[in-house]
């Protein structure tokens, strides 16, 4: 059987069993999205795309059973001020959260809106994730647009008074969740979402954000500690005129993580960032894929992506940069960078460039290798017992990373988790 | 035929560079053709075709036999599309698979016998086929030795070999020179044991249609703790029309031993493009050092992109030995498509591979082009320097691969490819993999110029250059190090490029 012909008949096998809800402003979108999969079909381990992941967990038609983990720690983002949502399992508790309503903000759920016919994110659901999928086909991105059953609808008028955090719990061992936020900023409005806990067992979530002239969506999301569930993320973010867009991402363990992040630089001057910091152990397996388009004059963007792997994890990082033949002037830099703390974890990166305009500087950078011994032997000799030797270290290797975060008292919390996680060996 | 020279360069770019990269996509020297009568095989391909070019080698059945069930395996396999390279579809059927001057129908016995418009054919491209030194005195190169050097050169003409000089002097070393059919018929023992070790028949699409209807190429074998007498080289020239030239190299670097290779290339301007498919194979045992350069210099078509040469090559070393080293030098000139990818498997402890790489893609030319490092063994070394340029609405390529297995313990890459785009119609790409499975190896992308030679930078600044200076100087003088590496026979066509520097590029 060729590819293809595999293809079909596994997505088929797939969506037997699964029911679209073609119900109000979202029906057409997802009848679409529904099309495009079918037409991609799901992917497979030959799929290029999915060279040093295996995309099996995210498409079986059963969920890999994940069992609930302990974890006594408050949620990362509690000890800021901000306006918090929760979802347990998928689905919004209105018990633990702060309310859908925030000055500048209209929040709103996709499932209690599934009744209405019109509705501001109508132009914008599966809009940005159709646009994503070329030139590199990301079916389960349009799985997600066709099946999701909850997410925020994010309409940013104003900048509100404070960030806001969606915290995912997760109580099954076998839940299986697909969330798809809509974010709209308008012009000149600023916004910061956190994100942290884990969705679900397995997850399959996806953010469309689109960013107006001037507007900033800074992101920030902690995937905690969870260690058997399997998560799936996408970001679509489109940017306009001197918008900006910053993303960082904290992984500590999970057995699977891949998380995408697609962004089109559409407006002159507009800035993306995306960043990631992600310590793993044993069978943990974690993909940062990044596609970057600058269509645009001036766009700046940077992709930093710091690794530390033990005990036989594994890092991947797939990075691109496209320079369309008008967007002059262009700054884009990349860089991932991996610290291997013992022979049986691995690294493996793909860094691209594509570069269709002259006026450009384009620089990526990759580097793998061992803790340095002489830095470890320099800390030991002044009494630095090994482990902490080792974790002041590792911790300055993902400093690069966590810089990133400009804010502050953010940055603060994310660096005392890390440190909390070295301590404890996750 | 010119890069358009109302083109508009970005400021930054150097005009010498400019100037080089139009010289180079100008006229193409090599268009013309020799006017000879020529045999050809029945056009298209299928397995009576495989058999009459195993016929006419006069090959032994296990031969053809070898060549059968590549071509087997050729009809399951499909043409790869995953290379930044577009093309109209190539009808395999429509095309020549075999062609010889009739002059070669009766092998002449000694170069004395060869067809003379043959011998003028390489003499008009500057590759006399006379025992005599050559290039005593290129021009410009004032540190060419007086009494100029060897080279021994086995000619490919279309799909045969028309002589190999230096033979009898090479017997002498024990060296082993000659056309891979009479290498078939003479040394069929060093053949069978090499032959496909290194490029597996099935290795992909290509390599197998050449292991079925290869035609001719060069043979070496250099025994064990010899060091070659003299540079090695092959000239390919294809000329006759709508036809496919598919050559095989082996070499074969015994243990200590040392060799220096080169290889040219060059087709006549034709409306119509042109297949051709090769395969190196390079077998280093332990110790043994080889050195392979090539400047390709097919026809890359016109400047609406009519005509030139599809060079799909697979070529690839095996440092089986350890302590063995390979180093590829290419200057990548030609060409209407280049998918080409040189490669070192470094299986022996301490082995070393090098690639350099200038690739230059004038017109409508488009380069895919890089390298694989394949670390096996412990403490093995490789180093990549890719310099890719573009101009007029070319694309360039650069696709590579980096592996260290768990097993190559403490070993090292050090990745370098700089691209420059020269006009806003052309595209430069970059596309490298890095697996890395232990953790004592080192590797490292394009990481900071700070990874430039510090006693290079030490000796600029000494001399009052501030640091960024001093590492703009040591970077953009790599184009003229990889040119530094080619052998001295290609001076001419280095002196062409060493104008070229790398400022301004894109990334």
């Amino acid at each position: 059987m060729s590819l293809a012909q595999t293809k079909e008949k596994a997505t088929k096998e797939r969506l037997t069993s699964m029911e679209l809800p073609l119900k109000g402003w979202s029906a057409s979108a997802r009848s679409d999205a529904y099309d495009r999969l079918m037409g991609m079909g799901l992917p497979v381990r030959r799929d290029e795309y999915w060279k040093y992941t295996r995309p099996d967990a995210f498409t079986s038609a059963d969920v890999p059973r994940a069992a609930v983990q302990e974890d006594n720690d408050a949620p990362i983002f509690d000890a800021l001020d901000c306006h918090k949502l929760v979802f347990v399992d998928g689905i919004y508790s209105e018990e633990f959260s702060d309310g859908l309503s925030i000055d500048g903000v209209t929040l709103e759920l996709l499932s209690s809106t599934s009744d209405v016919d019109i509705h501001w994110a109508k132009s914008l659901y599966g809009s940005l994730e159709k646009k994503g999928q070329k030139p590199v086909a990301r079916p389960l991105a349009a799985f997600n647009s066709a099946f999701a059953q909850e997410g925020i609808l994010m309409h940013v008028k104003k900048t509100p008074p404070k960030p806001i955090s969606l915290h995912y719990v997760r109580e099954s061992d076998v839940s299986d969740v697909m969330l798809h936020h809509v974010v709209k900023i308008d012009e000149g409005a600023s916004i910061t979402i956190l994100e942290s806990g884990d969705v679900a067992a397995r997850c399959n979530m996806a953010i469309e954000a689109e960013i107006e002239k001037d507007g900033q969506l800074n992101h920030v999301r902690a995937q905690g500690r969870d260690h058997e569930r399997n998560a799936l993320t996408h970001i679509f973010a489109q940017l306009e005129e001197q918008s900006q867009f910053k993303s960082f991402c904290l992984t500590m363990n999970g057995v699977l993580t891949r998380n995408e992040t697609v962004i089109e630089m559409r407006g002159d001057d507009g800035m993306a960032h995306v960043a990631g910091a992600s310590v793993g152990d044993g069978d943990f397996h974690h993909d940062d894929t990044v596609f970057i388009t600058h269509d645009a004059l001036r766009g700046e963007s940077r992709q930093v992506f710091k690794k530390v792997l033990r005990n036989g994890a594994t890092g991947v990082f797939q990075g691109k940069i496209l320079v369309k033949p008008d967007a002059q002037k262009t700054d884009g830099y990349q860089i991932s960078q991996s610290l291997l703390l013992d022979d049986d974890s691995q690294f493996l990166a793909k860094p691209e460039l594509e570069i269709y305009a002259d006026d450009v500087a384009c620089s990526h950078g990759s580097t793998s290798g061992a803790i340095d011994e002489e830095a470890l032997f320099y800390l030991r000799s002044r009494g630095v017992p090994a482990e902490e030797a080792t974790n002041l270290l590792t911790l300055a290797f993902l400093a690069e990373a966590l810089e990133e975060v400009e804010n502050q008292e953010i940055s603060d919390v994310l660096n005392a988790h890390l440190e909390g996680c070295l301590k404890r060996g996750c | 035929m010119s890069v358009a020279t109302d083109m508009e360069v970005k400021e930054g770019v150097d005009q010498e560079t400019v100037d080089a990269v139009r010289e180079v996509g100008g006229t193409y020297k090599y268009g013309w053709d020799t006017e000879i009568e020529m045999e050809y095989a029945p056009k298209g391909v299928n397995p009576e075709i495989v058999r009459l070019i195993s016929d006419k080698n006069d090959e032994p059945e296990w031969m053809t036999e070898w060549r059968l069930s590549a071509f087997k395996r050729w009809e399951q396999m499909a043409e790869p599309n995953w290379a930044m390279v577009d093309y109209p579809e190539i009808d395999f059927q429509n095309q020549y698979f075999y062609a010889r001057p009739k002059s070669m129908v009766e092998k002449p016995k000694s170069l004395d016998e060869v067809d003379p418009k043959l011998l003028a054919t390489y003499e008009k491209l500057g590759i006399p086929l006379k025992e005599q030194m050559i290039l005593a005195g290129v021009e410009g190169r004032e540190d060419a030795p007086a009494d100029g050097r060897k080279v021994a050169v086995d000619a490919v003409f279309d799909s045969v070999s028309v002589g190999t000089t230096f033979q009898a002097e090479l017997k002498k070393a024990g060296v082993i020179f000659c056309s891979i059919s009479e290498a078939i018929r003479e040394h069929p023992d060093l053949v069978k044991k090499y032959l496909g070790s290194v490029v597996p028949v099935s290795d992909n699409f290509y390599a197998t249609l050449n292991s079925a209807v290869f035609s001719d190429g060069s043979f070496v074998y250099i025994p064990p703790g010899v060091r070659c007498p003299m540079e090695l080289s092959t000239y390919f020239r294809i000329n006759a029309e709508n036809t496919g030239q598919f050559e095989r190299t082996l070499i074969i670097a015994d243990k200590g031993s040392y060799v220096s290779y080169l290889e040219g290339c060059t087709a006549p301007q034709r409306d119509t493009a042109q297949l051709h498919a090769a395969v190196v194979e390079i077998v280093l045992e332990e110790d043994a050092e080889v050195k392979y350069s090539t400047v390709q210099n097919w026809f890359p078509g016109d400047e609406n992109g009519k005509g030139g040469i599809y060079n799909f090559v697979t070529k690839r070393a095996d440092c089986r030995g350890d302590r063995s080293k390979v180093m590829w030098t290419q200057v990548e000139t030609g060409s209407a498509v280049t998918w080409k990818y040189p490669s070192c498997i470094l299986r022996g402890n301490d082995s070393q591979g090098e690639f350099y790489s200038i690739a230059i893609a004038n017109n409508r030319q488009q380069a895919d082009t890089g390298t694989k490092m394949v670390h096996l063994g412990t403490n093995t070394k490789s180093r990549i320097v890719s310099k890719g340029i573009s101009a007029g609405v070319a694309q360039n390529t650069y696709r590579g691969l980096v592996s260290m297995h768990p097993k190559a313990k403490s070993s090292r890459n050090y990745t370098q490819c700089d691209s420059l785009l020269i006009g806003d119609k052309c595209g430069a790409h970059t596309v490298p993999y890095i697996e890395v499975k232990n953790n004592s190896s080192r590797v490292e992308h394009e990481a900071t110029t700070s990874k430039v030679d510090d006693e290079q930078l030490f000796y600029c600044r000494q001399r009052g250059m501030d640091e960024e200076e001093a590492v703009a100087l040591v970077v953009n003088g790599f184009c003229k190090d990889v040119l530094q590496a080619l052998p001295m026979e290609f001076a001419m066509e280095a002196q062409q490029l060493v104008a070229i520097s790398l400022e301004g590029s894109v990334g």
